[in-house]
């Protein structure tokens, strides 16, 4: 059995040291369109890490019987299989959300960090390590899309999870919100400032000049 | 007719998979350092598209969709839950069929977009164009307007941030910010451009 500070590490270092998106660029994909508001967003980051972390749990389990030329197939139909179960669900106990979401719940299949993670970690750990690598590359995923999330809603339309926090201009307040932060480029920047700053504060991950 | 034409352009700029719903993205970044590769997987996507979208249109329709099954005796089958795993086996197939007939009959092809093939299965920039063909109910011949229109739209995409990429490596950016920080900012630059079309209607 692993020490427990291997278990730290494997549960912390996806979330900042060795972040999925800021680091690896991988799942960048889908997701970042559903961070206009913080309810829809933090919705996807639950499917996400619930998804990782179970696709990687039940890979890890049958690792050893997989054949290596048919890997890819087993793993994408178990996290297909996954997806079709977090979709039923949100349709079920939270349709209205399921609907603002739309194709993107299904997108977390083609997610490269799901497939990605179980590529590279389920198919040679055990299911318990994998199931901590799962939940803390879905942690690492989550706080990217969060603040991005945040920034997004904060300023775009004043509001947190749909409860106004900034009162706009056009309903007598006082704040103008940031038309830009609404549109999809945005997000682009907001990542881009998001690596910065993490990189300024760890040096070690700048890129070497080419 | 006019409706497809309008279909084509608002599938290449008003709704770019790749700028306006970031469909794509990790192949987008990582085979963007240079113009010639990122043509070459460009093309790549539109051919995947523009044959998996009108494909997938068909399997939905006489297979999936509720009540689809009429023709086999069972109208009141409903199979529409089994979309995702459908839609990635059929991508996944026909990827794989592609990848062979070219190596047979078009090695030169085959030797410039062989690499890009696998990387696509797993492309979400595919699958997303599919699952946007289901919900905005698209019939066949929509269906392959958009699959091709969403295609050009993103290797259009990607060779224009590849272009950008290629000069912004005499630029001198910030420590930080170097490589992918500067991509994603050129990135969302490219997409506000993009964003001017949106008041285009024809």
């Amino acid at each position: 059995m692993a020490s427990a500070k291997e278990m730290k590490s494997v549960l912390f270092g996806p979330i900042f040291a060795n972040n999925p998106i800021a680091l690896q660029i991988l799942g960048v994909c889908s997701a970042l369109a559903v961070t206009s508001k913080m309810t829809n967003t933090l919705v996807m980051c639950i499917a996400l890490t619930a998804v990782v972390a179970a696709s990687n749990f039940f890979i890890s389990i049958i690792r050893n019987h997989i054949p290596s030329s048919v890997r890819i197939i087993v793993q994408m139909t178990i996290i297909a299989s996954l997806v079709i179960v977090v979709d039923q669900v949100l349709r079920a106990y939270a349709y209205e959300i399921s609907r603002e979401l739309s194709v993107f719940v299904g997108l977390i299949i083609t997610n490269c960090i799901v497939m990605g993670r179980a590529e590279a970690y389920a198919m040679k750990s055990t299911p318990f390590m994998s199931l901590l690598d799962g939940i803390g590359n879905g942690l690492g995923y989550s706080i990217v899309l969060l603040v991005v999330g945040f920034i997004r809603e904060l300023f775009g339309s004043g509001s947190l999870f749909d409860v106004q926090i900034m009162p706009l201009v056009s309903e007598g307040g006082w704040y103008e919100p940031v038309g830009l932060l609404l549109m999809p480029p945005s997000a682009f920047f907001i990542i881009g400032g998001f690596i910065w700053v993490l990189r300024t504060f760890r040096p070690e991950q700048v890129e070497p000049k080419e | 007719m006019e409706q497809y034409i309008n279909l084509f352009i608002r599938a290449i700029f008003i709704e770019n998979l790749a700028l306006s719903f970031f469909l794509g993205m990790c192949t987008f970044l990582a085979v963007s350092k240079k113009v010639k590769t990122a043509f070459g997987l460009g093309v790549a996507v539109i051919v995947v598209l523009g044959i998996s979208v009108p494909v997938n249109n068909l399997v939905y329709h006489n297979i999936l969709a509720p009540g689809a099954l009429d023709w086999a005796g069972f109208p009141d089958a409903d199979l529409s839950f089994l979309r995702f795993l459908t839609f990635i086996g059929v991508i996944a197939a026909l990827v794989q069929i592609l990848e062979m007939a070219l190596d047979k009959y078009v090695p030169a092809l085959y030797n410039a977009l062989g690499i890009f093939l696998p990387l696509i299965t797993v492309n979400c920039a595919i699958f997303g164009g599919v699952s946007f063909m289901v919900e905005r109910d698209y019939n066949f011949g929509e269906s392959v307007v958009y699959g091709i229109g969403s295609g050009v739209g993103w290797c259009l995409a990607i060779v224009a941030l590849a272009a950008v990429r290629e000069k912004l490596k005499y630029a001198d950016v910030p420590d930080g910010l170097r490589g992918l920080g500067a991509t994603f900012m050129s990135v969302g630059l490219i997409g506000l451009g993009f964003m001017s079309f949106s008041g285009v209607s024809l």
